[in-house]
């Protein structure tokens, strides 16, 4: 595995949309960077962005990753090698490729402008780890997504859906579930319905981190257990690995069944 | 050394291998021929491990292949189409198969393939910039760069200048002369005439016929195998005229050659 | 200014009339009640370095008590400790410790029984139920004490400073922890309070009730059960105060309840879950704040009227505003919020653009606190930028017609923090005292 790793990695590193995804964030950070000098402002807007833009370029580099490397594939399956391996392979060469260029991109600005002497290190270091999982999670759904869907279009398609899904689409009806549900005690089911969304999963730490202060007026006994302990910031650490082995394990089991 | 037994696979509603047998024990080059979609390629894949049998076993040397990985070593494989990682240049990619293959493998022989097909002025160049007949020679060269005793081409011609071409049939010869078992699919009649010690035709997902071309030319009274094939294909036309879809599922293109 | 004065005056006429009387375990006088009993008025009792267990000390005489490198004056928990109910009395320099906790009566480490004209300087009072209790006492000092405690919980503790119908008193940079609120006022009035710093108290870092004409300047309050609550009082002036970390689901760094003519300027408020919360106070005039990353800057329930908040800088804050409406003389204009993202295109340093500070989401975590899960969601994000656009359930007039594209330079209390003088000497006592 570790092999097939390597190539496919080395593959995605010399592809050019490798390039231009870390030269984005290195021009957005240093853009944000100049713009305010204040770094706490700038780590703020990135959370803001890396929730929304990680995950949708790992769904679609995941997903055309996939695509354009099949012949390879049918290349590699010929070859004495464990199925499995080839796509856990490529999988993590994709996702360790996208968080390379995430790690560089949007890691290096703040390191030049001097973060790890500023308050903002912790912060700094949690809006690269939420890049990394987010980008792990969500090439992982997207080679599901491609694994079991022949038809590119169809892949495509489905995967772009899956990132609204998370991203914006999941909030609206769980909002709405909140609003309607009004008069009942909410916390659990408000906690437990973020643990099903990656996405809203990485925004908690993120807000774990950034707006504790709001966090720490609430009223009930579950949210101040969660969100005022580092019991919440552990059981999202747990969910969020196991986001990140679900899709793990989904292409482990598809990769051992399918057909090619 | 490879025997199959009682193989069914089904894509969807398609039921493309339907009990199939077939074993291979001497040496010796074997074509496979039949229709589109008779499951020539899928027979393939499933000796590979490619596509999963429904049902039915595949064996190599007495062992069952399904589910294993390491057998593989001791089979090379042209596939039909070369498309490789694009960012990847000739010399790595050569180096990546080696690399895969390990020290399980006997000694490579690419220094020898390369020159043969001329593809040393290309090691540096990306596999994206090759052209299709160049990357179906680079092809070639990832197939015989092994000392396997199981052989398989799908398509092997495909693309390649007439030098390539003589080249190819070469390297088959030789590595028929050296005892290997080799199994080619075509659809290109002279070929086999050329090179195959057996001819398989599959039809329907059953062999329809196993033999030498020999035998096969004489059971139907034509002089060439591409007649011999095209005579075979108008009796199944008339048998199975009455299926509505029956047309369309036999079309087969015989190409030039 | 007058109460300093005659303080001097009083402290100097000591050195030149009165006489002196050395206390110490080994001296001829070895009781600090004995010494009392020998002094006259205007005598000063030196207390050498030392242990004294003698219950409760009545002060009844016009003295100055002198300790030297803090004698320790313990209670063994189960007594007031200093009780003075003379005017004229000076107390320096002494460590007061182990009052003990009472539920019947209230005990103080140092208590000032209808006096006037006292100084309480530089003590250290430890695990004291009540620290220093002022009652009916006016025309007086507390300076540069600390009051430490450790208290757990609200009802078997006592406050640090704790006043009741006073008038007139200084309190200056003392430090006080631990307790139930931090610097308690009831019915005081005239009073400053300036330079202290109060932290970690269960309730209020300080406490207003019925007071008025008071005013509180350059002190800190930090982490407090509750903030600073301000009820019931009229006239308060709040200056350059810095009010931090004050977390929890009643907290606030600032709670203004019933209090009308509130000036609040050039303060600091950082981390609170709610920076100011005004309830049925009208005309609050807060100008040239610093909110940064508060939970809520500011929370407006209702019943405020005419509250002006101008001049300030937001910075970071989760929702800088909420407010359930906006009377139309309340003025949300020319300040600085850092998520104001319009334009100035005839630079004069105001946005073209009119600022709406409070957001939908801020609406619907109001009525559904839960909501507080999709906080920063692309979902809400665009919810709020919808209402942005056309109003419908914020209120509409609250809005700033010119906000600042600056932060102003604010020069009160962020500087003065790192220049707060007994911090750092208070600090060292403290870890000296553990």
């Amino acid at each position: 595995m570790l092999k097939i790793l390597k190539y496919s990695f080395f593959d995605l590193i010399r592809s050019r949309w490798t390039y231009i995804y870390c030269a984005f964030y290195l021009i957005l950070t240093f853009s944000l960077l100049a713009l305010s000098n204040d770094l706490a402002k700038v780590v703020i807007s990135l959370m803001n962005i890396v929730l929304l833009l990680c995950p949708l370029i790992a769904t679609m580099f995941g997903v055309m990753y996939y695509y354009n490397a099949r012949e390879f594939t049918e290349l590699l399956l010929a070859q004495p090698v464990r199925r499995t391996s080839i796509f856990l392979g490529q999988f993590l060469g994709v996702a360790g490729s996208l968080s390379m260029s995430w790690l560089i991109g949007a890691g290096l600005p703040f390191v030049l402008y001097g973060v790890f002497g500023s308050a903002e290190a912790g912060n700094f270091l949690t809006l690269l780890f939420i890049g990394v999982v987010l980008s792990f999670i969500f090439s992982g759904l997207a080679f599901l997504i491609a694994l079991k869907n022949e038809n590119r279009i169809k892949g495509f398609g489905l995967a772009i859906l899956a990132w609204l899904f998370f991203a914006v689409i999941y909030d609206g009806l769980l909002l709405l579930a909140l609003l309607l549900l009004n008069s009942y005690p909410l916390e659990r089911f408000a906690l437990a319905a973020s643990m099903f969304n990656p996405i809203d999963l990485s925004r908690i730490l993120i807000l774990l981190k950034l707006d504790v202060s709001a966090l720490m007026g609430f009223t009930g006994a579950v949210f101040r257990k969660f969100l005022g302990t580092g019991f919440g910031m552990a059981v999202s650490l747990v969910v969020l690995a196991a986001w990140v082995l679900l899709p793990t394990l989904g292409i482990r089991r598809l990769a051992m069944r399918k057909d090619f | 050394m490879i025997s199959i037994k009682n193989l069914h696979k089904s894509f969807g509603k398609n039921h493309v291998l339907k009990g199939l047998d077939l074993g291979f024990d001497k040496p010796g080059t074997t074509a496979i021929l039949g229709p589109n979609g008779s499951g020539k390629t899928t027979i393939i894949k499933a000796v590979l491990g490619m596509v999963i049998p429904d049902e039915g076993s595949i064996e190599m040397y007495g062992k069952s292949v399904i589910g294993q990985w390491q057998y593989r070593e001791h089979i090379a494989y042209l596939p039909q189409i070369a498309r490789f990682p694009e960012n990847l240049t000739v010399g790595e990619l050569i180096n990546m198969v080696k690399d895969l293959r390990g020290q399980a493998a006997k000694a490579p022989q690419d220094e020898a393939l390369l020159t043969q097909f001329d593809l040393q002025p290309f090691l540096d160049k990306r596999l994206g910039n090759l052209s299709g007949g160049t990357r179906q020679k680079v092809n070639i060269v990832l197939a015989f760069l092994y000392d396997c005793p199981l052989i398989i081409l799908d398509e092997p011609t495909a693309g390649l200048d007439p030098l390539s071409l003589v080249n190819l049939k070469e390297l088959i010869e030789n590595q028929r002369a050296m005892g290997k078992t080799i199994l080619i699919t075509t659809h290109v009649m002279g070929l086999v005439e050329e090179l195959a010690d057996e001819v398989v035709y599959l039809l329907e997902g059953r062999i329809h016929f196993r033999g030498t071309p020999a035998a096969l030319k004489e059971m139907e009274h034509e002089t060439s195998v591409e007649r011999a094939i095209a005579s075979l294909l108008r009796k199944q036309k008339n048998q199975v005229s009455f299926s509505a879809n029956g047309h369309s599922t036999l079309k087969v293109t015989l190409s030039h050659t | 200014m007058k109460t300093v004065f005659v303080l001097l005056c009083v402290s100097f006429a000591q050195f030149l009339f009165g006489k002196t009387i050395e206390v110490c375990p080994t001296c001829p006088v070895s009781s600090i009640k004995q010494a009392i009993q020998m002094a006259h008025a205007c005598d000063t009792i030196f207390i050498k370095k030392g242990t004294y267990t003698e219950g409760n000390i009545l002060i009844d005489k016009e003295l100055t008590l002198i300790g030297e490198d803090y004698p320790v004056l313990d209670g063994q928990n189960n007594t007031e400790i200093i009780t003075i109910t003379s005017d004229f009395v000076n107390i320096i320099g002494l460590q007061i410790q182990n009052v003990g906790t009472s539920y019947t009566q209230d005990r103080a480490g140092i208590r000032l029984k209808k006096v006037h004209h006292f100084h309480i300087k530089d003590n250290r009072l430890f695990n004291s139920f009540f620290g220093v209790y002022l009652e009916n006492s006016s025309d007086g000092i507390v300076e540069g004490n600390m009051v430490k405690g450790k208290a757990t919980n609200e009802t078997s503790s006592g406050n640090a400073i704790h006043m009741w119908y006073c008038n007139n008193v200084l309190i200056i940079n003392n430090y006080v922890s631990g307790h139930r609120d931090g610097i308690y006022f009831e019915f005081v009035d005239h009073s400053t309070i300036t330079g202290n710093l109060s932290e970690d108290n269960l309730r209020y870092g300080l406490h207003f009730m019925f007071s008025n004409d008071d005013t509180y300047r350059r002190n800190t309050f930090r982490n407090n059960g509750a903030g600073v609550a301000v009820m019931y009082s009229r006239h308060i002036g709040m200056f350059q105060n810095i009010f931090e970390r004050n977390w929890g689901a009643a907290a606030y760094g600032l709670l203004l309840k019933e209090i009308h003519d509130s000036e609040i300027n050039g303060n600091t408020f950082r981390e609170n879950t709610v920076g100011i919360f005004a309830e049925t106070s009208n005309r609050m005039n807060c100008h040239g704040n610093e909110f940064t990353q508060n939970g809520w800057a500011i929370k407006i329930s209702g019943g405020c009227q005419q509250s002006r908040v101008e001049g300030n800088n937001f910075f970071n804050n989760t929702f800088d505003l909420a407010t359930q409406m906006a009377a139309a003389d309340d003025s949300y204009n020319g300040n600085f919020w850092s998520d104001y993202n319009g334009y100035d295109l005839d630079h004069d340093g105001r946005g073209d653009v009119p600022h709406r500070p409070m957001k939908l989401f801020s609406y619907v975590v109001g009525k559904t606190p839960e909501a507080m899960v999709l906080l920063r969601s692309l979902f809400v994000d665009i919810l709020n930028f919808s209402e942005k656009v056309s109003p419908v359930f914020t209120p509409e007039n609250v809005v700033d017609k010119r906000p600042s594209m600056k932060p102003f330079p604010l020069k009160g209390a962020r500087q003065f923090a790192n220049r707060l003088p007994f911090t750092a000497s208070i600090g060292g006592a403290v870890d000296e005292a553990k």
